[in-house]
């Protein structure tokens, strides 16, 4: 069984580390900040904005004025900062920012990532997604491995339009978690139902086994 | 000095004309000029070109204007919410140039600064480079983006005083600083409008040398997107 959306989350709140500013996208990665303990003592950013994001309000705190990236009501937890857009970026594009954790509907062996656009169909910007995967230290991928028709989502090239070049480094699919080498994907972990080899099967772009692969923990 | 103040949208807008560039603040519906959006349908203004992070959705904020075909061109990073975009950009109706956020914040920003353009290493080797200068610095490509000024600027603060110091809330700060910079002539619709010292100096967000127009607006809806509670 490949993992669960849920259990793609935990794992990646492994790599978030003690006084991590972290930027979450729309998606599984949302979910990566259920899993991070509070004595990490994280900053969430979100680039509409706001460092130091905190839990969704009760109904009588709900504010308009106080949203997130996603325009969803949010609060701003102890220590929160309110700023432009402009420093919100400089932030992200400066290198500020520990961690990036985005979607992605392709990703390939080079680490160019596509997920914003698909030609003739889906046609809503890239947000701020090509400033993050730019500017942040780190940028993690969550992501499904394949899509519903079994067709590998991690490609030799991507397809799709690029919403950047080579800057991914770490990819934690459904599948298990692959780093991303000058030799391509090398899967590092692998999910606890699925051996190693079935997951290079799986995947379109040159995979290496690491000698040292092991099933996921949680 | 004459006065920055005026009564209404109405009086406010008055200039705005066909074929301008217009500059928005907000993101989202969080932060945006409600009752100059509203006075630009009203007035039925054609053939502008907006920027805005975003296009609101499809009844309200930009979206009214797109609703009555008054815009013909949007630079905007995202527009998921506002189905009727999608439709009058897939069909042709609409020209749209997708800028990345940081980018669009910037250009605003440095359009402001007496900026012309400027290199950033975001959207390098994507659709958004192509036609664009690539200079490398210390061994890293960068895509050159040029400055954006508009005709008119439109903000939303939540207080303002009358020479046109501003004062944002939370999140609803976003491209509204930005926004105030870049309009040839700017126009601020503020919550609170207060007699000059009345806010704190150490407090303003936007010197009020940048607001040429400022009124105290009415009747905010404030709506929110995405309502998201906790439990218990």
């Amino acid at each position: 069984m490949p993992l669960t959306r849920e259990q793609i989350a935990q794992r990646i709140a492994q790599e978030v580390e003690s006084g991590f500013c972290v930027n979450l996208g729309i998606g599984i990665p949302t979910l990566v900040a259920n899993y991070i303990p509070i004595e990490k003592n994280i900053m969430l950013q979100s680039e509409n904005g706001l460092l130091g994001m905190g839990p969704f309000p009760r109904e009588s705190e709900v504010d308009a004025d106080l949203i997130n990236a996603g325009k969803q009501t949010i609060t701003a937890a102890p220590g929160a900062s309110f700023f432009s857009s402009a420093e919100s970026f400089a932030m992200i594009r400066g290198g500020h920012v520990d961690l990036t954790v985005l979607g992605a509907m392709e990703v390939d062996e080079q680490g160019s990532i596509a997920n914003w656009m698909v030609p003739g169909k889906m046609v809503k910007g890239m947000g701020g997604a090509m400033d993050l995967v730019a500017g942040a230290r780190n940028v993690i991928v969550a992501m499904q491995h394949t899509d519903k028709d079994g067709k590998s989502k991690l490609r030799t090239r991507c397809t799709l339009p690029l919403t950047g070049i080579k800057c991914i480094k770490k990819i934690v699919s459904d599948f298990g978690v692959i780093e991303i080498t000058s030799e391509g994907f090398l899967l590092v972990e692998h999910a606890p139902d699925l051996t190693p080899e079935k997951v290079k099967a799986a995947t379109e772009g040159k995979m290496t086994i690491s000698p040292n692969c092991r099933p996921m923990k949680f | 000095m004459s006065s920055k103040v005026y009564d209404n949208a109405a009086l406010a807008l008055k200039g705005v004309q066909d074929g301008m560039t217009l500059i928005l603040g907000g993101f989202g519906l969080c932060g945006i000029p409600e009752n100059s959006i509203t006075m630009l349908s009203e007035m039925g203004v054609k053939n502008l070109t907006c920027v805005s992070n975003n296009a609101g959705v499809d009844d309200f904020g930009l979206g009214i204007l797109l609703q009555k075909r008054q815009i013909k061109k949007m630079i905007s990073s995202y527009v998921g919410e506002n189905a009727l975009f999608e439709k009058l950009y897939m069909s042709g109706e609409l020209e749209v140039e997708f800028c990345p956020q940081g980018t669009i914040a910037e250009r605003i920003r440095a359009g402001g600064a007496g900026i012309p353009g400027f290199y950033t290493p975001t959207g390098v080797g994507t659709l958004v480079a192509e036609g664009k200068e690539v200079k490398n610095f210390d061994g890293r490509d960068y895509i050159l983006e040029r400055g954006i000024r508009g005709d008119f600027a439109f903000v939303k603060a939540w207080k303002g005083d009358k020479f046109g110091n501003l004062i944002y809330r939370k999140t609803a700060r976003n491209f509204n600083p930005m926004a105030a910079m870049a309009g040839k002539i700017t126009i601020a619709e503020v919550e609170e409008l207060v007699e000059v010292g009345q806010l704190d100096p150490d407090h303003i967000h936007t010197p009020g040398v940048y607001v040429q127009r400022i009124f105290k607006g009415v009747n905010y809806q404030n709506r929110i997107e995405q309502k998201t509670v906790s439990k218990g």
